[in-house]
């Protein structure tokens, strides 16, 4: 049998995949969608000194029956559309107003054929309902659908109880209300709920304050600014740092907010391949010899953009070498913590505390409030120029409402936990351990997981993601265990089985116990 | 058996090559000998630059010196000593320890301290927590959401409204949503920030027409119709929206909506309708300015508001056809790539919304009221009123400036000091000078809502002319 590509070594032994033959039944088949293989969880593999992750990719003919399914979409979908042109079948998508039919078309053909024939049949599998706390168990609203997915409706009844692999509740702080949110409620009564001014005008109280101040002595930075969106913080605060002449090196896999600052910067862009610090390296020094393209003027700065943690892949920046590459060429360092943060680290504070690094290391440290803090809104910290700056130039501080001062209060619970400086929940513990038709699947079983698919991934490489999170007991994490196996067995997509060891020890791209050491993580039979 | 079959294909084969006839050989082994370069040609990279020698390369990047990652900050910026406002920025509101009228927040309708909205708010809090954790795609859609999504599309008498977590983005992930590169929008010179952003996302080509000057925009469709008709094919697939605010944050001007109508119909283009001040406002049951001049809602292809104004809560929504509007669902990028809204804003949307389906009458006191303070503040000496009798949000600019823009924003400051230190709460309007694309000029911004009473009208428009007097004259 043929060798998969990038066969890997893992622990010293050579595994290779099983050659199992995978018919086209044993998928969903086309009538029901698009087979989306659901890929093996991305496990970063940690030892102590050069990080060492294996991404074993899957058979060849994994790959080519993808390729085939979706092609043999796509040919339905003409086939549909012709179908509909032509009035044979009924076409159910709302249409362009009978008085504004000479006008432009808004949307071009080929945009939407992606979203009709596609992305229709499957759509069941995102947008659940949720009625509950978002905690490690979830209540989500029935939906069906009359007309094959083109529209739904709430049959009223409620599945109760699912587990709840999908949210980014990694620190376990969503729960249902209790006494120790007391100072949220007294916020809420005191304060209200909105703010209905800019923090340059009439919007900074007294709350953000306090918020940036705790927020500073936990990530042991200067000073810290907070914003009442994530997405916005990126978007908003890129441009300030670099403009035209600069040039912006940007991981290829980051995340949107962060593409679309650097878009509007107006810098130059230039990817460099994910997490590979060679080319990182090939990069910067190509750029600093030739200079800015045409002129050849010297870069006025260079920023290097990265995530602590890509919720995509799982895998964790190379932090020290990233940074020790950016001491000698000079460049500048932005790092988005928003997966990381709080869940990473010895004591919470990040991918640098993770790695031992001094706060000084990296430039600009930017992260959300909306993952391990289960709140909303993001921040900018580091030295004390850099955020006094960022508080005259700010898009957002000067044009966008502050944050509520109820979500403030949040997370200023959310971070007097994590310190440990609230003696009423104690530490908070971090505990690890290890598509479509998959998702379905698991939702019978009341697992709630995360599908993705194109075009948040390649084409071939549609997945399902399973966030863990330090409220997830032991029973919890074994059904899911016991079922993905099962399920792995049925669909056919199990690629790589690994054998199981002692301590069976879910991976997740998160979540790294500052106890257990990482001789006894191991890997676990995976989807 | 099989090589005989082989033997018979080979012969095929070499018949059919005789038999060919010249021309199409000899294009075939132009278009194989033209592959054969590509394939075992080098890859031109702009960036090597191969004349150097490996000695100068390690120089230039020894002797490369960045600037520094943020110029200095002046201590004196206004940004860096801010308002702190200690507890809630509601009608009575302590600034830098004073306690003062609040004129400075959008709270139009007094809902911030409403305590319907408060309990609402609770309740949810007890039942959701705060945040959702996760995206509207992956298990962040509450109930709620689609509740206050429902009760807007309702309120708006729309087919479908979607909800944003965050006010600014909302206009600016629906801008590129629809248009893209290559396609034009016409957009009014005072457009608010938030609308530039989301322009300049969308590469689209944009032309800016004078402010609420419906003749200058009529100009420019008319110039891109002749040059629709040089390029027809062009023409045909490239869209034209014209993109203005109801209500201006800049200017307190009403925009001139059925003229615009009329345009959209003979220029075939697409208005999208900004709507952060008018919503809540304007109108006979506050559904904005469509409302206002009666104009259906249908014709106005998107509208786009935010919620922190009147709403008194946090976020934004947009409202139309489910035509234009489902489309966001997976293009627009603050909502895909963002964290839904926390349960418990959404809830205080939706008693907000409750409370003015219940109240129509507080629209026509909110109106009296702003044209109460327009009238006061007429007539100041060395002050100007800019702004509509209806809009709740007016701006005081010098008269004459001085010259220097600094200058005037200090004159101004001092005005608002003194005014602060008679117990009257005002801020001026902030503006990120360099990037605005027509920096407005400095002024302060009077805020009406329907807590202040008349007193308390009369006695601001008295402070403030007192102050301007002393400081200007």
């Amino acid at each position: 049998m043929a060798n998969p590509r990038g066969t890997t070594v893992i622990n010293g032994t050579f595994h290779s995949p099983k050659t199992q033959h995978s018919k086209w039944q044993s998928t969903d088949g086309v009538k029901n969608g698009i087979p989306k293989e659901a890929q093996q969880n991305r496990n970063p593999r940690f030892s102590d000194k050069p990080i060492f992750e294996s991404y074993p990719e899957p058979p060849l003919y994994v790959f080519v029956l993808t390729y085939m399914g979706y092609g043999i979409g796509t040919l339905f979908g003409y086939l549909r559309d012709f179908m509909r042109s032509w009035g044979i079948e009924k076409c159910n998508a709302a249409v362009e107003r009978e008085e504004q039919k000479d006008f432009v078309p808004l949307y071009q053909d080929f945009e939407n054929f992606y979203k009709r024939n596609l992305y229709m049949r499957i759509r069941d599998s995102w947008n659940q309902t949720v009625c509950s706390v978002p905690g490690p168990h979830i209540d989500i609203m029935e939906k069906v659908s009359d007309d094959y997915n083109w529209t739904f409706r709430h049959t009223g009844k409620v599945i109760k109880d699912v587990i709840n692999m999908g949210s980014y509740n990694y620190l376990g702080l969503a729960v249902k209300y209790d006494e120790s949110m007391k100072t949220v409620k007294d916020t809420l009564e005191k304060y209200g709920v909105g703010v209905a001014s800019t923090r340059h005008e009439m919007g900074t109280l007294d709350k953000h304050k306090e918020l940036e101040e705790l927020m500073a002595k936990f990530l042991n930075v200067e000073a810290v600014m907070t914003f009442g969106m994530g997405f916005a913080t990126n978007a908003m605060n890129i441009p300030i740092l670099v403009g035209k002449g600069c040039l912006i090196l940007s991981d290829e896999l980051n995340h949107t907010s962060i593409i679309l600052g650097a878009r509007l910067s107006g810098a130059t862009i230039r990817p460099f391949k994910h997490n590979n610090v060679q080319n990182l390296e090939k990069l910067l020094r190509e750029s600093i010899i030739s200079g800015q393209p045409r002129t050849g003027r010297a870069w006025k700065k260079i920023l290097i953009l990265v995530e602590g943690i890509y919720s995509m892949e799982g895998s964790i920046v190379n932090l020290p070498q990233i940074v020790a590459l950016k001491k000698k060429y000079k460049a500048y360092l932005y790092i988005d913590e928003a997966h990381s943060i709080g869940a990473t680290g010895p004591n919470g504070q990040g991918v640098r505390d993770f790695f031992g690094l001094a706060p000084e290391d990296v430039d600009v440290y930017m992260g959300t409030f909306t993952k391990s803090f289960a709140a909303s809104g993001g921040y900018i910290a580091g030295k004390k120029e850099l955020v006094d700056y960022v508080r005259v130039h700010s898009h957002s501080a000067t044009y966008a409402t502050s944050m509520s001062p109820v979500i403030a209060e949040q997370i200023i619970r959310s971070l007097k936990i994590v310190m440990g400086e609230d003696e009423n929940q104690g530490e908070k513990h971090q505990t690890i351990g290890a598509h479509t038709a998959f998702g379905r699947h698991l939702l019978k079983k009341k697992i709630g997981v995360v599908v993705v698919g194109f075009p948040a991934t390649a084409l071939a490489e549609g997945r399902a993601r399973f966030c863990l999170s330090s409220a997830h007991t032991r029973e919890m994490l074994d059904k899911v265990l016991e079922v993905v196996d099962k399920l792995g067995d049925l669909l056919n997509v199990k690629y790589f089985p690994y054998k199981k060891s002692g301590h069976p020890a879910l991976h997740n791209e998160k979540s790294f116990d500052k106890e257990a050491s990482f001789d006894e993580m191991s890997i676990e039979p995976e989807a | 058996m099989a090589t005989v079959a082989e033997q018979w294909v080979l012969v095929e084969m070499v018949q059919a090559l005789y038999e060919a006839p010249a021309y199409h050989l000899i294009l075939e082994g132009i278009l194989i000998l033209w592959i054969i370069r590509l394939v075992f040609s080098k890859t031109y990279k702009l960036q090597e630059r191969s004349d150097l020698t490996a000695k100068e390369k390690e120089e230039l990047i020894e002797e490369w010196q960045p600037e520094p990652l943020v110029p200095p900050v002046s201590k004196n910026h206004p940004a860096l000593n801010y308002n702190i406002v200690s507890g809630p920025p509601t009608h009575n509101i302590v600034v830098n320890g004073k306690e003062c009228v609040n004129f400075a927040s959008f709270n139009f309708l007094g809902l911030l301290a409403n305590p319907r909205v408060k309990a609402a708010a609770l309740a949810s809090l007890k039942k959701y927590g705060v945040g959702t954790c996760g995206p509207r795609g992956f298990y962040g859609t509450f109930d709620v959401h689609l509740d206050l999504e429902e009760r807007l599309a309702k309120f708006m008498r729309t087919e479908e409204a979607i909800i944003y977590s965050y006010g600014f983005s909302t206009i600016a992930s629906a801008i590129p949503a629809y248009s893209k590169r290559g396609d034009i929008v016409f957009v009014d010179s005072a457009a608010c920030f938030a609308i530039q952003k989301g322009l300049q996302a969308s590469r689209s080509d944009i032309k800016l027409f004078k402010h609420n000057d419906v003749a200058d925009l009529e100009r420019l469709l008319k110039e891109q119709e002749i040059e629709d008709e040089k390029n027809p094919r062009k023409a045909r697939v490239t869209r034209r929206f014209i993109v203005v605010e109801g209500l201006y944050m800049n200017t307190g001007t009403i925009c001139p909506l059925p003229e615009l109508v009329k345009l959209k119909y003979k220029y075939k283009a697409r208005i999208f309708l900004e709507e952060s001040l008018s919503f809540g406002v304007l109108g006979e049951h506050g559904r904005g300015v469509t409302e206002h001049y009666g104009i259906s809602i249908d014709d106005i292809d998107l509208i786009s508001a935010n919620m922190e104004n009147a709403l008194a809560s946090v976020g934004g929504f947009c409202c139309g056809r489910s035509f234009v509007v489902d489309h966001q669902r997976l293009s627009g990028q603050g909502y895909c790539f963002s964290a839904s809204l926390p349960p418990l804003l959404a809830s205080a949307a939706i008693e907000a919304l409750n409370i003015m389906e219940e109240n129509p009458g507080i629209f026509a006191v909110l109106k009296k009221k702003c044209q109460h303070i327009h009238e006061s503040l007429q007539g100041i000496s060395g002050l100007k009123v800019v702004g509509e009798p209806l809009s709740p949000a007016l701006h005081l600019q010098l008269e004459e400036s001085t010259g220097s823009r600094e200058k005037d924003v200090k004159l101004l400051q001092e005005i608002i000091v003194q005014c602060m230190n008679k117990g009257i709460a005002l801020t001026q309007a902030r503006y990120l000078d360099k990037d605005e694309k027509c920096l407005p000029p400095p002024s302060i911004r009077v805020v009406v809502t329907v807590e202040q009473t008349e007193e308390e009208l009369e006695r601001a428009a008295s402070t403030i002319r007192e102050a301007a007097q002393a400081v200007l004259l």
